[in-house]
């Protein structure tokens, strides 16, 4: 259904006047027996912010990495400009004007502010780096993108919103034609990426072009103007954004009907939990620096969702409730037992589970099979003297790859070849093989496509139907509302409500994290 | 800028609010505890508050200091290099071998700076391109480098070229004090060292590859020049070590020098540098050898403790140190 509209704004200039700066043509990659990239074309317009979208696993970062020059591409022609270029590693990438930024902050912390962004071009003179020039030349950068750092810092010292701004930084002072930003935005709160913003429309301005990838579709139709959808390693379509509704975006993106979305607004039963049995009372638990004094209970039955902006000590009061920091005050009761928890082991005898927001660190081990990764908490439980028998094993990894739909269904493949949503489902799995009474997700859905994320969440209701009790924290409010019976709201590090969710909106929420803010805010005036 | 808006403060309030950035703490505490050592020392004991022992610490140490150099580069990557003890004891045989064939003085020096750092080019090679773990390349370097030496001879050979022993013995008189040219040497190469590290492209990729090798590779930085680069230097640092040992022993053996790296890595490490790479200062490494030399010192003016004291401090520094970094480090992050 493609209504011809008139052009927007961002296509005013006809055309065929306007040559594309980047123009990837027929690119493909292949890893061993999979195909990562099929045949895909894509054209970078200078002064055009230009989403990539796809579910995990549709080729988006290998797209990015062929552009930079971290893979070598099989078949295809790169051009820069008309000119023809092929990039066999990073530097050769930059070289030809090509600055990424990428989800993980790729700069060194030990290092200050100004060598961050000048590492490897740093003013000389007389072969010696000329320090004060370096300082000017950063602090002038940082001026025009309007980044209000000291260049004289040390990186770590600052936030990692501050250090991706950073990034970014570093990336235009080699004046580069093309901007690649791979998921910035995924762990800045609004305020952050409204600054982020604000530089990527001044760069645009200035006659960059921008390639922006993110999950969140929000901020695809606030700042991109033109987008590319792939799908399975091929390319699907390229759109103008302000011709393409969300919903048909997720259309072409998924590349099914809209059932998973059905299933998505569906996810949420709405059991009335709190009368059944407390699993879990925690009474002002706390740990100096982390987290201020906390009282929170887990019934049967019942997914209890965390919201609260990045460091408002949702991870921290996960981490205390498994025992993987320990507690300085309060006390844990287990139905009737208390108990402290000293290590996870604890935790993990009491039948909690744990899945951490950092799934590459605390998660994954890329190295071991789909198989391995997902009986890896069973056999911890078990002790290594009791290897689990090889028919129960295959029944079980079986099981749940289809219970998931995890993909490839491959239990041999390694896991660093999994996409994020699947590896995500994996790790799900491991913690569901050891049958836990409360299931802990820290950010499951966290940098994975719809489709995956639909499952997830469809199979946290199910899970919590059955009688676990789930904690559910995640960054997205629309997520946890719609998923949790009781609603828990923190910020700087305390629980500042707590509440049944029957219809409770995202504006309410947010109202109350404010609101707070506000009344803090006050006697400073 | 925020200090431009600031209102002026008396000089006290300045100096009295004055807190040193972070990353030179440890530096500092090496620095307190050297003089503390000192202070304390000179008012025990008469004679060592003397500055001409200030300067025979220099000259007794001199070649742990450029190992010390040498290991620095490769620590502040996240790397070690445990092959240097045994380089040292090759390099003061294929002097003393080479001088008693009959070999020009300079001729030999050549020789056994080339070894020293051909060494250090084949395990950096091998770290780098093979993704071999520098523990345990350098550890088949160390025996590798002690292997040769045996090779060479089994048995002590003297040094007696006249070319050696007069710069081993010459003296430069600072007024009332005297330095010998093994110190002087040692302190140039800290001063190089130091200007490589801060104001060059290739010692700030260092400083890249210890807080985040893969980033800096990303950053199209030369990491694999730069990896290899900092083995080489350890390389050619104990080669120069090796030389600075024969001119204070005079002799080549295969005894010599062992588990002289340990002492080189301690000093490194009590000079503030952080084992995992990145953060650090070569000036830091020659205060950390300073300090292990003053205990030494004290130990032989007090003369009744046993010179096993020494190893007990020095592990006990360490450990001290290292706690007080975890401190330090974890407060940042």
């Amino acid at each position: 259904m493609t209504q011809m509209q008139t052009p927007p704004d961002v296509v005013a200039t006809p055309e065929a006047a306007r040559e594309p700066v980047i123009e990837m043509r027929d690119i493909s990659i292949t890893f061993g027996a999979v195909r990562a990239l099929d045949g895909v074309s894509v054209r970078l317009f200078p002064g055009e912010v230009h989403a990539l979208m796809g579910e995990n696993g549709a080729g988006k970062s290998t797209l990015i990495k062929a552009l930079t020059g971290v893979y070598s591409i099989d078949s295809g022609v790169i051009t820069i400009s008309g000119e023809r270029h092929e990039f066999h590693s990073p530097a050769a990438s930059q070289e030809a004007g090509i600055s990424t930024v990428y989800q993980e902050v790729n700069l060194v912390p030990n290092l200050t502010v100004a060598e961050n962004m000048l590492l490897g071009r740093e003013p000389r003179r007389l072969g010696a780096i000329n320090v004060r020039e370096m300082n000017r030349r950063a602090r002038r950068t940082l001026l025009h993108l309007g980044i209000d750092v000291d260049p004289r810092s040390v990186l770590d010292e600052h936030p990692i919103a501050v250090q991706q701004l950073v990034a970014i930084a570093r990336a235009v002072d080699v004046e580069a034609k093309v901007l690649i930003l791979d998921e910035p935005t995924s762990s800045l709160d609004a305020d952050e990426v409204e600054k982020l913003f604000t530089v990527m429309r001044r760069l645009r301005d200035e006659g960059v072009a921008i390639v922006f990838v993110s999950h969140f579709l929000d901020q695809i139709y606030e700042i991109a103007d033109r987008m590319t959808i792939l799908r399975n390693g091929r390319l699907v379509e390229e759109r103008l954004v302000s011709e393409t509704s969300q919903l048909e975006l997720v259309r072409l993106m998924i590349g099914r009907e809209l059932e998973v979305l059905d299933r998505l607004d569906r996810a949420a039963p709405q059991t009335d939990a709190e009368e059944g049995t407390p699993l879990l009372t925690a009474v002002g638990l706390g740990r100096k620096n982390t987290l201020e004094a906390t009282d929170l209970t887990l019934y049967e039955g019942e997914v209890v969702g965390i919201a609260g902006l990045l460091g408002s000590g949702r991870t921290e009061l996960a981490r205390l409730l498994f025992g993987a920091d320990t507690a300085d005050t309060g006390e844990l009761t287990f139905r009737s037992e208390r108990r402290k928890l000293r290590s996870p082991r604890h935790a993990i005898d009491r039948k909690i589970a744990f899945s951490s927001e950092d799934r590459k660190a605390e998660g994954v081990v890329g190295d071991l099979t789909v198989a391995d990764n997902m009986l890896l908490a069973l056999q911890a439980s078990r002790g290594w003297l009791r290897p689990i028998p090889q028919a129960t094993r295959t029944q079980l990894v079986d099981d749940y790859i289809q219970a998931l739909d995890i993909r490839p269904a491959d239990p041999q493949a390694l896991m660093r070849n999994l996409s994020g949503g699947n590896q995500q489902k994996v790790l799900l799995a491991r913690w569901l093989i050891t049958q836990p009474e409360i299931l802990i997700l820290d950010e499951p859905t966290r940098g994975i496509d719809i489709g995956a994320k639909a499952q997830i969440q469809a199979k946290v209701a199910e899970l919590a139907a059955q009688g676990m009790s789930v904690v559910f924290i995640s960054a997205e409010l629309e997520e946890v509302l719609r998923l949790s019976d009781r609603l828990v709201v923190m910020r700087d590090r305390r629980k500042i409500d707590e509440r049944v969710n029957d219809d409770v909106s995202v504006r309410d929420v947010l109202e109350t994290i404010a609101g707070e803010a506000r009344a803090e805010e006050a006697p400073h005036d | 800028m925020s200090t431009a808006t600031v209102s002026p403060a008396s000089t006290w309030d300045r100096v009295r609010t004055f807190t040193p950035p972070g990353r030179y703490l440890p530096l500092i505490a090496t620095l307190a505890l050297f003089i503390g050592l000192f202070g304390v020392g000179g008012m025990r004991y008469d004679g060592l508050s003397d500055p001409q022992v200030l300067i025979s610490l220099l000259i007794d140490n001199a070649f742990l200091i450029v190992l010390g150099v040498g290991m620095t580069f490769v620590i502040l990557t996240g790397g070690i290099d445990l092959s240097v003890g045994s380089v040292v004891a090759l390099s003061t045989m294929i002097a003393a071998k080479t001088l008693q064939m009959g070999w020009s003085p300079y001729l030999s020096i050549a020789a056994v700076l080339l070894t020293g750092t051909v060494l250090g080019l084949l395990m950096g090679l091998l770290i780098h391109y093979f993704d071999i773990q520098p523990f345990i390349a350098t550890l088949a370097g160390l025996f590798l480098a002690r292997g040769l030496t045996y090779l060479i001879s089994v048995e002590s050979i003297s040094i007696n070229d006249p070319t050696f022993t007069s710069l081993a013995f010459k003296t430069v008189y600072l007024g009332d004090y005297y330095v010998r040219w093994t110190a002087i040497i040692a302190l140039a190469t800290v001063a190089v060292a130091a200007f490589v590290l801060a104001r060059t492209r290739f010692g700030r990729t260092v400083y890249a590859i210890g807080g985040n090798e893969s980033s800096a590779m990303l950053m199209g930085l030369r990491v694999a020049f730069t990896k290899v680069g900092v083995y080489v230097i350890s390389g050619f640092c104990a080669a120069l070590a090796g030389l600075l040992f024969a001119l204070y022993i005079l002799s080549g053996n295969s005894l010599h020098a062992i588990g002289m790296e340990l002492d080189a890595i301690a000093a490194v490490v009590i000079g503030g540098t952080l084992l995992t790479g990145g953060r650090g200062y070569v000036v830091g490494s020659l205060l950390g050898v300073l300090v292990l030399g003053i205990i030494k010192t004290l130990i032989s003016f007090d003369g009744t403790l046993s010179s096993y004291w020494i190893r007990i401090i020095t592990g006990v520094l360490l450990l001290a140190f290292v706690v007080v970094q975890r401190f330090a480090t974890r407060r940042r992050s």
